[in-house]
Protein backbone atom coordinates (compact mmCIF):
# COMPACT_ATOMS: atom_id res chain seq x y z
CA UNK A 1 0.00 0.00 0.00
CA UNK A 2 3.03 2.47 0.45
CA UNK A 3 3.34 3.52 -3.49
CA UNK A 4 1.38 6.41 -4.24
CA UNK A 5 -0.56 4.85 -6.83
CA UNK A 6 -2.33 1.98 -4.75
CA UNK A 7 -2.99 4.82 -2.18
CA UNK A 8 -4.98 7.09 -4.78
CA UNK A 9 -7.03 4.31 -6.26
CA UNK A 10 -7.79 3.45 -2.96
CA UNK A 11 -9.23 6.44 -2.00
CA UNK A 12 -10.75 7.26 -5.39
CA UNK A 13 -12.53 3.89 -4.94
CA UNK A 14 -13.25 4.65 -1.06
CA UNK A 15 -15.19 7.82 -2.41
CA UNK A 16 -17.22 6.00 -5.17
CA UNK A 17 -18.10 3.07 -3.34
CA UNK A 18 -19.92 5.04 -0.04
CA UNK A 19 -21.04 7.90 -2.32
CA UNK A 20 -23.26 5.57 -3.94
CA UNK A 21 -24.29 3.27 -1.24
CA UNK A 22 -25.39 6.34 0.40
CA UNK A 23 -27.07 7.40 -2.87
CA UNK A 24 -28.70 3.99 -2.52
CA UNK A 25 -30.29 5.17 0.78
CA UNK A 26 -31.10 8.92 0.06
CA UNK A 27 -32.29 8.97 -3.73
CA UNK A 28 -36.22 9.14 -4.09
CA UNK A 29 -36.06 7.71 -7.79
CA UNK A 30 -35.61 3.53 -7.49
CA UNK A 31 -34.26 3.27 -10.16
CA UNK A 32 -31.46 5.75 -9.27
CA UNK A 33 -31.31 3.64 -6.36
CA UNK A 34 -30.44 0.35 -8.21
CA UNK A 35 -27.76 1.94 -10.46
CA UNK A 36 -26.53 3.61 -7.47
CA UNK A 37 -26.11 -0.31 -5.82
CA UNK A 38 -24.20 -0.94 -8.97
CA UNK A 39 -21.75 1.40 -9.14
CA UNK A 40 -21.14 0.29 -5.08
CA UNK A 41 -20.69 -2.78 -6.14
CA UNK A 42 -18.00 -2.44 -8.97
CA UNK A 43 -16.30 0.06 -6.22
CA UNK A 44 -16.10 -2.92 -3.96
CA UNK A 45 -14.67 -4.98 -6.85
CA UNK A 46 -12.17 -2.20 -7.12
CA UNK A 47 -11.09 -2.48 -3.67
CA UNK A 48 -10.82 -6.06 -4.08
CA UNK A 49 -8.35 -5.26 -6.83
CA UNK A 50 -6.34 -3.07 -4.56
CA UNK A 51 -5.85 -5.85 -2.50
CA UNK A 52 -4.66 -8.36 -5.42
CA UNK A 53 -7.52 -10.22 -4.68
CA UNK A 54 -8.21 -10.39 -8.64
CA UNK A 55 -10.57 -13.73 -8.42
CA UNK A 56 -13.13 -12.18 -5.69
CA UNK A 57 -12.95 -9.05 -7.92
CA UNK A 58 -14.31 -10.49 -10.88
CA UNK A 59 -16.40 -12.91 -9.13
CA UNK A 60 -17.91 -9.42 -7.39
CA UNK A 61 -18.85 -7.77 -10.51
CA UNK A 62 -19.78 -11.18 -12.26
CA UNK A 63 -22.59 -11.91 -9.37
CA UNK A 64 -23.04 -8.59 -7.83
CA UNK A 65 -22.88 -6.14 -10.85
CA UNK A 66 -23.87 -8.85 -13.15
CA UNK A 67 -26.40 -11.26 -11.71
CA UNK A 68 -28.18 -9.59 -8.62
CA UNK A 69 -28.67 -6.45 -9.67
CA UNK A 70 -30.32 -7.74 -12.89
CA UNK A 71 -32.37 -10.09 -10.61
CA UNK A 72 -33.21 -6.65 -8.55
CA UNK A 73 -34.01 -4.75 -11.50
CA UNK A 74 -36.23 -7.59 -12.74
CA UNK A 75 -38.41 -7.58 -9.81
CA UNK A 76 -38.76 -3.95 -10.08
CA UNK A 77 -40.11 -4.36 -13.91
CA UNK A 78 -42.81 -6.93 -12.82
CA UNK A 79 -43.74 -5.31 -9.42
CA UNK A 80 -46.93 -4.39 -10.00
CA UNK A 81 -46.87 -0.43 -8.51
CA UNK A 82 -47.96 2.44 -10.03
CA UNK A 83 -45.81 4.65 -7.90
CA UNK A 84 -41.97 2.90 -7.93
CA UNK A 85 -39.82 5.59 -5.57
CA UNK A 86 -37.18 4.66 -2.96
CA UNK A 87 -39.83 5.76 -0.01
CA UNK A 88 -39.70 4.44 3.23
CA UNK A 89 -40.80 1.63 4.61
CA UNK A 90 -41.44 -0.25 7.96
CA UNK A 91 -38.66 -2.20 7.25
CA UNK A 92 -35.88 0.79 8.76
CA UNK A 93 -35.67 -0.57 12.14
CA UNK A 94 -34.42 -3.87 10.76
CA UNK A 95 -32.25 -2.60 8.33
CA UNK A 96 -30.58 -0.62 10.67
CA UNK A 97 -30.02 -2.93 13.02
CA UNK A 98 -28.65 -5.47 10.48
CA UNK A 99 -26.53 -2.78 8.89
CA UNK A 100 -25.17 -2.16 12.39
CA UNK A 101 -24.41 -6.12 12.87
CA UNK A 102 -22.50 -6.54 9.51
CA UNK A 103 -20.30 -3.25 10.12
CA UNK A 104 -19.62 -4.47 13.47
CA UNK A 105 -18.73 -8.28 12.06
CA UNK A 106 -16.11 -5.90 9.16
CA UNK A 107 -14.93 -3.87 11.89
CA UNK A 108 -14.33 -7.17 14.08
CA UNK A 109 -12.88 -9.28 11.19
CA UNK A 110 -10.70 -6.34 10.15
CA UNK A 111 -9.45 -5.36 13.65
CA UNK A 112 -8.51 -9.50 14.37
CA UNK A 113 -6.58 -9.56 10.98
CA UNK A 114 -2.69 -9.18 10.84
CA UNK A 115 -2.44 -6.46 8.10
CA UNK A 116 1.20 -6.92 8.58
CA UNK A 117 2.62 -8.46 5.32
CA UNK A 118 5.84 -9.12 6.71
CA UNK A 119 4.67 -11.49 9.42
CA UNK A 120 1.46 -13.29 7.97
CA UNK A 121 2.66 -13.40 4.11
CA UNK A 122 0.22 -12.79 1.31
CA UNK A 123 -3.25 -13.62 1.19
CA UNK A 124 -3.87 -17.04 -1.01
CA UNK A 125 -6.52 -15.32 -3.26
CA UNK A 126 -5.65 -17.05 -6.31
CA UNK A 127 -8.61 -18.71 -8.16
CA UNK A 128 -6.71 -22.30 -7.48
CA UNK A 129 -6.30 -21.47 -3.45
CA UNK A 130 -10.32 -20.19 -3.17
CA UNK A 131 -10.88 -23.81 -5.46
CA UNK A 132 -8.72 -25.91 -2.84
CA UNK A 133 -10.31 -24.22 -0.22
CA UNK A 134 -13.79 -24.82 -1.13
CA UNK A 135 -13.70 -28.26 -1.99
CA UNK A 136 -11.20 -29.36 0.83
CA UNK A 137 -11.47 -27.22 4.30
CA UNK A 138 -14.95 -25.86 3.59
CA UNK A 139 -16.86 -28.35 1.56
CA UNK A 140 -19.96 -28.51 3.60
CA UNK A 141 -20.86 -24.96 3.74
CA UNK A 142 -20.28 -25.08 0.14
CA UNK A 143 -22.37 -27.96 -0.12
CA UNK A 144 -25.24 -26.75 2.04
CA UNK A 145 -25.26 -23.74 -0.17
CA UNK A 146 -25.94 -25.35 -2.63
CA UNK A 147 -28.43 -27.50 -1.62
CA UNK A 148 -30.25 -24.45 -0.24
CA UNK A 149 -30.24 -23.20 -4.00
CA UNK A 150 -31.18 -26.33 -5.13
CA UNK A 151 -34.32 -26.04 -2.86
CA UNK A 152 -34.94 -22.39 -3.82
CA UNK A 153 -34.55 -23.38 -7.09
CA UNK A 154 -37.21 -26.14 -6.97
CA UNK A 155 -39.97 -24.74 -4.50
CA UNK A 156 -39.86 -21.51 -6.96
CA UNK A 157 -40.76 -23.79 -9.75
CA UNK A 158 -43.69 -26.26 -7.38
CA UNK A 159 -44.81 -22.49 -6.53
CA UNK A 160 -45.80 -21.44 -10.42
CA UNK A 161 -46.33 -24.73 -12.02
CA UNK A 162 -49.94 -24.30 -13.21
CA UNK A 163 -51.12 -28.19 -13.27
CA UNK B 1 14.55 1.19 -35.74
CA UNK B 2 15.00 2.91 -32.73
CA UNK B 3 13.53 0.99 -29.92
CA UNK B 4 14.36 -2.51 -31.89
CA UNK B 5 16.81 -4.63 -32.03
CA UNK B 6 16.25 -6.35 -35.56
CA UNK B 7 13.29 -4.82 -37.86
CA UNK B 8 11.88 -7.84 -37.89
CA UNK B 9 10.70 -7.70 -34.20
CA UNK B 10 8.15 -5.18 -35.45
CA UNK B 11 5.81 -8.13 -36.65
CA UNK B 12 4.78 -8.15 -33.00
CA UNK B 13 3.72 -4.44 -32.44
CA UNK B 14 4.40 -5.88 -28.56
CA UNK B 15 8.28 -5.46 -29.09
CA UNK B 16 8.78 -2.43 -30.36
CA UNK B 17 6.13 -0.95 -27.33
CA UNK B 18 7.96 -2.50 -24.65
CA UNK B 19 11.25 -1.61 -25.86
CA UNK B 20 9.74 1.70 -25.39
CA UNK B 21 8.38 1.13 -21.99
CA UNK B 22 11.95 -0.41 -20.98
CA UNK B 23 13.69 3.11 -22.13
CA UNK B 24 11.06 5.39 -20.09
CA UNK B 25 11.25 2.90 -17.12
CA UNK B 26 15.28 3.53 -17.21
CA UNK B 27 14.96 7.33 -17.84
CA UNK B 28 11.51 8.55 -16.65
CA UNK B 29 9.68 8.51 -12.74
CA UNK B 30 8.50 4.92 -11.92
CA UNK B 31 5.13 5.45 -12.88
CA UNK B 32 5.26 6.47 -16.04
CA UNK B 33 5.54 3.02 -17.89
CA UNK B 34 2.04 2.17 -16.21
CA UNK B 35 0.95 5.44 -17.42
CA UNK B 36 2.22 5.18 -20.76
CA UNK B 37 1.52 1.28 -21.00
CA UNK B 38 -2.22 1.82 -20.46
CA UNK B 39 -2.44 4.99 -22.69
CA UNK B 40 -0.80 3.08 -25.73
CA UNK B 41 -3.22 0.26 -25.45
CA UNK B 42 -6.23 2.48 -24.93
CA UNK B 43 -5.29 3.95 -28.14
CA UNK B 44 -4.40 0.86 -29.90
CA UNK B 45 -7.69 -0.67 -28.99
CA UNK B 46 -10.24 2.21 -30.11
CA UNK B 47 -7.60 2.67 -33.48
CA UNK B 48 -8.50 -0.79 -33.83
CA UNK B 49 -12.12 -0.82 -33.26
CA UNK B 50 -13.40 2.41 -34.82
CA UNK B 51 -11.77 1.73 -38.33
CA UNK B 52 -12.72 -1.93 -38.47
CA UNK B 53 -15.88 -1.03 -37.28
CA UNK B 54 -16.61 1.92 -40.34
CA UNK B 55 -15.12 -1.61 -42.67
CA UNK B 56 -17.46 -3.79 -41.67
CA UNK B 57 -20.74 -2.02 -41.30
CA UNK B 58 -20.54 -1.16 -45.35
CA UNK B 59 -19.26 -4.77 -45.46
CA UNK B 60 -22.30 -6.07 -43.45
CA UNK B 61 -24.70 -3.65 -45.34
CA UNK B 62 -23.45 -5.19 -48.56
CA UNK B 63 -23.26 -9.05 -47.98
CA UNK B 64 -26.89 -8.72 -46.42
CA UNK B 65 -27.87 -7.33 -49.43
CA UNK B 66 -26.08 -10.25 -51.62
CA UNK B 67 -28.08 -12.80 -49.17
CA UNK B 68 -31.14 -11.07 -49.98
CA UNK B 69 -30.98 -10.63 -53.43
CA UNK B 70 -31.37 -6.55 -53.80
CA UNK B 71 -27.70 -4.53 -54.13
CA UNK B 72 -27.08 -3.32 -50.68
CA UNK B 73 -25.52 0.80 -50.78
CA UNK B 74 -23.49 1.05 -54.28
CA UNK B 75 -24.09 5.55 -54.40
CA UNK B 76 -21.26 6.71 -52.24
CA UNK B 77 -18.14 6.26 -54.05
CA UNK B 78 -17.05 2.75 -55.52
CA UNK B 79 -19.43 -0.09 -54.17
CA UNK B 80 -20.54 2.40 -51.75
CA UNK B 81 -17.66 2.56 -49.50
CA UNK B 82 -17.97 5.92 -48.24
CA UNK B 83 -21.44 4.94 -46.88
CA UNK B 84 -20.57 4.43 -43.44
CA UNK B 85 -18.87 8.10 -43.56
CA UNK B 86 -21.80 9.52 -45.06
CA UNK B 87 -24.39 7.83 -42.37
CA UNK B 88 -21.66 8.80 -39.72
CA UNK B 89 -22.09 12.57 -40.48
CA UNK B 90 -26.38 12.36 -41.09
CA UNK B 91 -26.28 10.36 -37.83
CA UNK B 92 -23.74 13.52 -36.47
CA UNK B 93 -25.69 16.37 -38.04
CA UNK B 94 -29.38 15.31 -37.37
CA UNK B 95 -31.45 16.56 -34.15
CA UNK B 96 -30.93 14.27 -31.01
CA UNK B 97 -34.17 14.46 -29.76
CA UNK B 98 -34.82 14.25 -26.08
CA UNK B 99 -38.86 13.53 -25.70
CA UNK B 100 -40.78 15.07 -22.34
CA UNK B 101 -40.93 12.99 -18.89
CA UNK B 102 -37.72 11.49 -19.60
CA UNK B 103 -35.38 10.32 -16.77
CA UNK B 104 -32.49 12.50 -18.00
CA UNK B 105 -29.56 11.36 -16.22
CA UNK B 106 -30.23 7.67 -16.89
CA UNK B 107 -31.28 8.10 -20.22
CA UNK B 108 -27.93 10.49 -21.59
CA UNK B 109 -25.89 8.34 -20.17
CA UNK B 110 -26.47 5.04 -21.69
CA UNK B 111 -25.72 5.76 -25.04
CA UNK B 112 -22.22 6.31 -23.41
CA UNK B 113 -21.79 3.78 -21.36
CA UNK B 114 -22.59 1.50 -23.89
CA UNK B 115 -19.27 1.41 -25.53
CA UNK B 116 -17.60 0.44 -22.11
CA UNK B 117 -18.31 -3.46 -21.61
CA UNK B 118 -16.83 -4.15 -25.66
CA UNK B 119 -13.38 -1.95 -25.41
CA UNK B 120 -13.35 -3.38 -21.57
CA UNK B 121 -13.17 -7.11 -23.34
CA UNK B 122 -10.65 -6.34 -25.40
CA UNK B 123 -8.24 -5.26 -22.66
CA UNK B 124 -7.48 -9.24 -22.06
CA UNK B 125 -7.30 -10.06 -25.41
CA UNK B 126 -4.19 -11.40 -27.05
CA UNK B 127 -3.85 -9.86 -30.25
CA UNK B 128 0.15 -11.44 -30.70
CA UNK B 129 2.23 -12.94 -28.63
CA UNK B 130 3.05 -9.90 -26.58
CA UNK B 131 0.23 -8.13 -27.40
CA UNK B 132 -2.15 -7.69 -24.70
CA UNK B 133 -3.01 -4.73 -22.56
CA UNK B 134 -3.58 -6.51 -19.20
CA UNK B 135 -3.06 -10.36 -19.06
CA UNK B 136 -4.95 -11.17 -16.47
CA UNK B 137 -5.05 -14.87 -14.87
CA UNK B 138 -8.16 -14.15 -14.04
CA UNK B 139 -8.87 -12.98 -17.61
CA UNK B 140 -12.15 -15.69 -18.72
CA UNK B 141 -14.40 -15.31 -15.62
CA UNK B 142 -13.10 -11.15 -16.34
CA UNK B 143 -15.10 -11.88 -19.77
CA UNK B 144 -18.25 -13.34 -18.22
CA UNK B 145 -18.49 -10.68 -15.80
CA UNK B 146 -18.05 -7.61 -18.45
CA UNK B 147 -20.56 -9.64 -20.83
CA UNK B 148 -22.63 -9.57 -17.62
CA UNK B 149 -22.66 -5.66 -17.94
CA UNK B 150 -23.99 -4.90 -21.38
CA UNK B 151 -27.67 -5.63 -19.96
CA UNK B 152 -27.96 -3.00 -17.58
CA UNK B 153 -26.99 -0.50 -19.60
CA UNK B 154 -29.36 -1.53 -22.63
CA UNK B 155 -32.05 -1.74 -19.40
CA UNK B 156 -30.84 1.64 -18.31
CA UNK B 157 -31.82 2.62 -22.23
CA UNK B 158 -35.08 0.92 -22.40
CA UNK B 159 -36.49 2.46 -18.88
CA UNK B 160 -35.55 5.90 -19.19
CA UNK B 161 -36.82 6.20 -22.35
CA UNK B 162 -40.66 6.06 -20.98
CA UNK B 163 -42.07 4.44 -24.03
CA UNK B 164 -43.90 0.73 -23.43
CA UNK B 165 -41.78 -0.05 -26.99
CA UNK B 166 -38.69 0.51 -24.91
CA UNK B 167 -39.49 -0.84 -21.81
CA UNK B 168 -40.65 -4.27 -23.36
CA UNK B 169 -37.71 -4.23 -25.05
CA UNK B 170 -35.58 -3.77 -21.72
CA UNK B 171 -37.42 -6.63 -20.04
CA UNK B 172 -36.68 -8.71 -23.10
CA UNK B 173 -33.54 -7.55 -23.10
CA UNK B 174 -33.07 -8.82 -19.37
CA UNK B 175 -34.80 -11.99 -19.12
CA UNK B 176 -32.87 -12.89 -22.14
CA UNK B 177 -29.68 -12.30 -20.69
CA UNK B 178 -30.67 -13.99 -17.47
CA UNK B 179 -31.17 -17.53 -19.71
CA UNK B 180 -28.65 -17.11 -21.44
CA UNK B 181 -25.67 -16.34 -19.17
CA UNK B 182 -25.64 -19.66 -17.60
CA UNK B 183 -24.66 -21.38 -21.35
CA UNK B 184 -22.18 -18.91 -21.79
CA UNK B 185 -20.28 -19.07 -18.53
CA UNK B 186 -20.35 -22.83 -18.91
CA UNK B 187 -19.15 -22.99 -21.98
CA UNK B 188 -16.43 -20.91 -20.73
CA UNK B 189 -15.55 -23.64 -18.29
CA UNK B 190 -15.26 -26.52 -20.82
CA UNK B 191 -12.07 -24.42 -22.55
CA UNK B 192 -10.62 -23.94 -18.72
CA UNK B 193 -11.25 -27.76 -17.92
CA UNK B 194 -9.37 -28.80 -20.59
CA UNK B 195 -6.50 -25.66 -20.69
CA UNK B 196 -5.90 -25.53 -16.90
CA UNK B 197 -5.69 -21.94 -16.58
CA UNK B 198 -8.07 -18.67 -17.22
CA UNK B 199 -5.47 -16.23 -18.89
CA UNK B 200 -6.87 -15.67 -22.35
CA UNK B 201 -2.49 -15.73 -23.19
CA UNK B 202 -2.49 -18.71 -21.56
CA UNK B 203 -5.10 -20.04 -23.21
CA UNK B 204 -3.88 -19.70 -26.59
CA UNK B 205 -0.38 -20.34 -25.47
CA UNK B 206 -1.76 -23.98 -24.59
CA UNK B 207 -3.00 -24.36 -28.15
CA UNK B 208 0.21 -23.65 -28.96
CA UNK B 209 1.89 -26.32 -27.71
CA UNK B 210 -0.19 -28.99 -28.34
CA UNK B 211 -0.72 -28.07 -31.84
CA UNK B 212 -4.31 -28.38 -31.63
CA UNK B 213 -7.29 -25.62 -31.73
CA UNK B 214 -9.80 -26.02 -29.18
CA UNK B 215 -12.30 -25.93 -31.20
CA UNK B 216 -11.76 -29.87 -32.00
CA UNK B 217 -12.00 -30.30 -28.16
CA UNK B 218 -14.99 -28.51 -27.39
CA UNK B 219 -16.62 -27.97 -30.98
CA UNK B 220 -20.07 -28.02 -28.96
CA UNK B 221 -18.77 -25.31 -26.48
CA UNK B 222 -18.24 -23.38 -29.41
CA UNK B 223 -21.40 -23.63 -31.15
CA UNK B 224 -23.21 -22.80 -27.84
CA UNK B 225 -21.18 -20.34 -27.09
CA UNK B 226 -21.46 -18.65 -30.55
CA UNK B 227 -25.18 -18.36 -30.02
CA UNK B 228 -25.32 -17.63 -26.31
CA UNK B 229 -22.97 -14.29 -27.61
CA UNK B 230 -25.25 -13.67 -30.24
CA UNK B 231 -27.96 -12.89 -28.14
CA UNK B 232 -25.99 -11.08 -25.50
CA UNK B 233 -24.61 -8.76 -28.12
CA UNK B 234 -28.32 -8.01 -29.47
CA UNK B 235 -27.63 -9.43 -32.95
CA UNK B 236 -30.91 -11.00 -35.16
CA UNK B 237 -31.90 -13.15 -35.66
CA UNK B 238 -31.81 -12.97 -31.36
CA UNK B 239 -31.85 -9.58 -31.70
CA UNK B 240 -35.76 -9.93 -30.06
CA UNK B 241 -34.90 -6.36 -27.91
CA UNK B 242 -34.89 -4.48 -30.57
CA UNK B 243 -37.19 -6.25 -32.85
CA UNK B 244 -37.97 -3.78 -35.51
CA UNK B 245 -41.30 -6.27 -36.39
CA UNK B 246 -42.53 -6.07 -33.06
CA UNK B 247 -41.85 -3.33 -30.93
CA UNK B 248 -40.48 -0.43 -33.34
CA UNK B 249 -36.63 -0.67 -31.91
CA UNK B 250 -37.29 -1.84 -28.74
CA UNK B 251 -34.75 -0.26 -25.78
CA UNK B 252 -33.30 2.70 -28.63
CA UNK B 253 -36.93 3.54 -29.63
CA UNK B 254 -36.78 6.65 -28.20
CA UNK B 255 -32.87 7.47 -29.44
CA UNK B 256 -32.61 9.73 -32.69
CA UNK B 257 -28.92 10.92 -34.10
CA UNK B 258 -25.98 9.84 -32.73
CA UNK B 259 -27.60 8.62 -29.49
CA UNK B 260 -28.64 5.97 -31.83
CA UNK B 261 -25.69 5.81 -33.27
CA UNK B 262 -23.77 5.21 -30.65
CA UNK B 263 -26.00 2.22 -29.48
CA UNK B 264 -25.55 1.00 -33.42
CA UNK B 265 -21.15 1.40 -32.96
CA UNK B 266 -21.92 -0.17 -29.25
CA UNK B 267 -23.49 -3.17 -30.76
CA UNK B 268 -20.60 -3.87 -32.94
CA UNK B 269 -17.81 -3.28 -30.70
CA UNK B 270 -19.66 -6.18 -28.33
CA UNK B 271 -19.66 -8.08 -31.81
CA UNK B 272 -15.83 -7.79 -32.50
CA UNK B 273 -14.80 -8.47 -28.93
CA UNK B 274 -17.09 -11.63 -28.70
CA UNK B 275 -15.45 -12.77 -32.16
CA UNK B 276 -12.29 -11.64 -30.67
CA UNK B 277 -13.05 -14.13 -27.50
CA UNK B 278 -13.80 -16.79 -29.04
CA UNK B 279 -10.64 -16.63 -31.77
CA UNK B 280 -8.46 -16.49 -29.04
CA UNK B 281 -10.87 -19.30 -26.69
CA UNK B 282 -11.57 -21.65 -29.76
CA UNK B 283 -9.10 -21.16 -32.88
CA UNK B 284 -5.90 -21.05 -31.76
CA UNK B 285 -5.45 -16.71 -31.70
CA UNK B 286 -2.24 -15.70 -33.27
CA UNK B 287 -1.48 -19.17 -33.91
CA UNK B 288 -1.87 -21.22 -37.30
CA UNK B 289 0.25 -24.27 -37.29
CA UNK B 290 3.59 -22.27 -38.16
CA UNK B 291 2.39 -19.79 -40.15
CA UNK B 292 3.11 -17.76 -37.55
CA UNK B 293 6.64 -17.30 -38.39
CA UNK B 294 5.99 -15.77 -40.90
CA UNK B 295 3.42 -13.59 -41.15
CA UNK B 296 2.69 -11.13 -37.74
CA UNK B 297 0.56 -12.57 -35.52
CA UNK B 298 -2.20 -10.01 -34.83
CA UNK B 299 -2.72 -10.49 -38.76
CA UNK B 300 -3.77 -14.05 -39.06
CA UNK B 301 -5.96 -13.09 -35.43
CA UNK B 302 -7.27 -10.40 -37.16
CA UNK B 303 -8.16 -12.83 -40.09
CA UNK B 304 -9.69 -15.18 -37.64
CA UNK B 305 -11.89 -12.16 -36.18
CA UNK B 306 -13.39 -10.98 -39.40
CA UNK B 307 -13.87 -14.30 -40.61
CA UNK B 308 -16.19 -15.15 -37.46
CA UNK B 309 -17.79 -12.12 -37.65
CA UNK B 310 -18.75 -13.04 -41.23
CA UNK B 311 -20.80 -15.84 -39.30
CA UNK B 312 -22.53 -13.24 -37.15
CA UNK B 313 -23.29 -10.76 -40.52
CA UNK B 314 -24.47 -14.71 -42.41
CA UNK B 315 -26.61 -15.70 -39.79
CA UNK B 316 -28.01 -11.81 -40.03
CA UNK B 317 -29.30 -12.61 -43.27
CA UNK B 318 -30.37 -15.91 -43.61
CA UNK B 319 -32.63 -17.02 -40.61
CA UNK B 320 -35.62 -15.35 -39.41
CA UNK B 321 -36.04 -13.91 -36.14
CA UNK B 322 -37.23 -16.12 -33.01
CA UNK B 323 -40.05 -15.60 -31.04
CA UNK B 324 -39.18 -14.29 -27.19
CA UNK B 325 -40.74 -17.14 -25.84
CA UNK B 326 -38.81 -19.99 -28.25
CA UNK B 327 -35.62 -17.95 -27.30
CA UNK B 328 -36.18 -18.70 -23.83
CA UNK B 329 -37.03 -22.49 -24.08
CA UNK B 330 -34.15 -23.14 -26.37
CA UNK B 331 -31.69 -21.61 -23.74
CA UNK B 332 -33.23 -23.57 -20.75
CA UNK B 333 -34.53 -26.85 -22.79
CA UNK B 334 -31.97 -27.02 -25.09
CA UNK B 335 -28.50 -25.66 -24.21
CA UNK B 336 -28.41 -25.59 -20.47
CA UNK B 337 -28.04 -29.07 -20.65
CA UNK B 338 -25.77 -29.95 -23.54
CA UNK B 339 -23.64 -27.13 -21.83
CA UNK B 340 -23.60 -29.71 -18.67
CA UNK B 341 -23.01 -32.96 -20.67
CA UNK B 342 -20.34 -30.81 -22.36
CA UNK B 343 -18.70 -29.76 -18.83
CA UNK B 344 -18.79 -33.49 -17.60
CA UNK B 345 -17.25 -35.07 -20.91
CA UNK B 346 -14.38 -32.69 -21.24
CA UNK B 347 -13.89 -33.23 -17.51
CA UNK B 348 -13.25 -36.94 -17.58
CA UNK B 349 -11.08 -37.05 -20.93
CA UNK B 350 -8.53 -34.46 -18.73
CA UNK B 351 -8.99 -37.09 -15.97
CA UNK B 352 -8.32 -39.95 -18.47
CA UNK B 353 -5.68 -37.97 -19.89
CA UNK B 354 -4.07 -36.48 -16.56
CA UNK B 355 -4.38 -39.53 -14.44
CA UNK B 356 -2.56 -42.72 -16.59
CA UNK B 357 -0.03 -39.99 -17.83
CA UNK B 358 -1.23 -40.78 -21.57
CA UNK B 359 0.76 -39.14 -24.46
CA UNK B 360 -0.71 -35.55 -25.89
CA UNK B 361 -0.06 -36.68 -29.24
CA UNK B 362 -2.55 -40.00 -29.18
CA UNK B 363 -5.00 -38.52 -26.75
CA UNK B 364 -6.00 -35.14 -28.18
CA UNK B 365 -6.74 -36.44 -31.53
CA UNK B 366 -9.39 -39.37 -30.42
CA UNK B 367 -10.73 -36.78 -27.86
CA UNK B 368 -11.38 -34.71 -30.71
CA UNK B 369 -13.11 -37.38 -33.10
CA UNK B 370 -15.04 -38.39 -30.10
CA UNK B 371 -16.08 -34.94 -29.15
CA UNK B 372 -17.00 -33.89 -32.86
CA UNK B 373 -18.90 -37.22 -33.00
CA UNK B 374 -20.74 -36.43 -29.41
CA UNK B 375 -21.48 -32.93 -30.48
CA UNK B 376 -23.33 -33.71 -33.65
CA UNK B 377 -25.03 -36.62 -32.17
CA UNK B 378 -25.90 -35.10 -28.83
CA UNK B 379 -27.20 -31.96 -30.45
CA UNK B 380 -29.45 -33.84 -32.63
CA UNK B 381 -30.45 -36.57 -30.10
CA UNK B 382 -31.41 -34.24 -27.39
CA UNK B 383 -33.58 -32.26 -30.23
CA UNK B 384 -35.33 -35.07 -31.54
CA UNK B 385 -35.93 -36.03 -27.57
CA UNK B 386 -37.88 -32.44 -27.41
CA UNK B 387 -39.90 -33.26 -30.28
CA UNK B 388 -38.43 -30.41 -32.66
CA UNK B 389 -36.66 -31.91 -35.36
CA UNK B 390 -39.22 -34.16 -36.94
CA UNK B 391 -37.79 -35.14 -40.50
CA UNK B 392 -41.03 -36.45 -41.69
CA UNK B 393 -42.32 -32.49 -41.47
CA UNK B 394 -38.90 -31.44 -42.83
CA UNK B 395 -39.06 -30.87 -46.82
CA UNK B 396 -35.82 -32.31 -48.00
CA UNK B 397 -34.67 -29.82 -49.81
CA UNK B 398 -35.08 -25.85 -49.57
CA UNK B 399 -37.87 -24.58 -51.59
CA UNK B 400 -38.24 -21.43 -53.75
CA UNK B 401 -41.08 -18.94 -53.50
CA UNK B 402 -42.23 -19.82 -56.68
CA UNK B 403 -42.93 -23.28 -56.30
CA UNK B 404 -45.11 -22.52 -53.15
CA UNK B 405 -47.08 -20.78 -55.58
CA UNK B 406 -46.43 -17.52 -54.26
CA UNK B 407 -46.18 -13.98 -56.26
CA UNK B 408 -42.90 -12.29 -56.96
CA UNK B 409 -42.59 -9.03 -58.21
CA UNK B 410 -46.46 -9.04 -59.15
CA UNK B 411 -45.94 -11.38 -61.50
CA UNK B 412 -47.69 -14.64 -61.24
CA UNK B 413 -45.94 -18.33 -61.37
Amino acid sequence: MDDTGTVVAFWILTIVTLGSALSVVIVRNLLHAVLSLILSFVGVAGLYITLSADFVAVAQVLIYAGAISVLILFAMMLTPRTARDNAETFLQGPALMLAGLTAATIAGVAAATDWSEATRGPFATTAEAIGEALLNRYVLPFEIASVVLLVAMVGAIVLVRED
Amino acid sequence: MLFLAHWWDLRDLGNPVAQFLEVLNDHGPGWLPYVASALIGCVAIVLFLVPSQMVIVWAERRLIGRIQARRGPNRTGPWGIFQTIADTVKLLAKEAITTRHVDRWVFWLAPILIFIPGILVFAVVPFGEGMVLADLNVGVLFLAAVGSVNVIIVFMAGWSSNNKYALLGAMREVSMLISYEIPQVLTLLGVVIFTNTMSLSGVVHWQDHYNTWLIFLQPLALVIYFISASVEINRSPTDIAEAESEIVAGYHTEYSGIKFGFFYAGEYFAGFAIAAVMTALYLGGWTFWGLEEWVPGWMIFLGKLYLLFWLFIWARGTLPRLRADQLMAFSWKFLLPLTLVNIFVGGLEVLLWQENDLSAGVVLPVFAVVNVALAVGLSVAWARFLGHARPDLRPRRALLVKELGAIVYGQEF
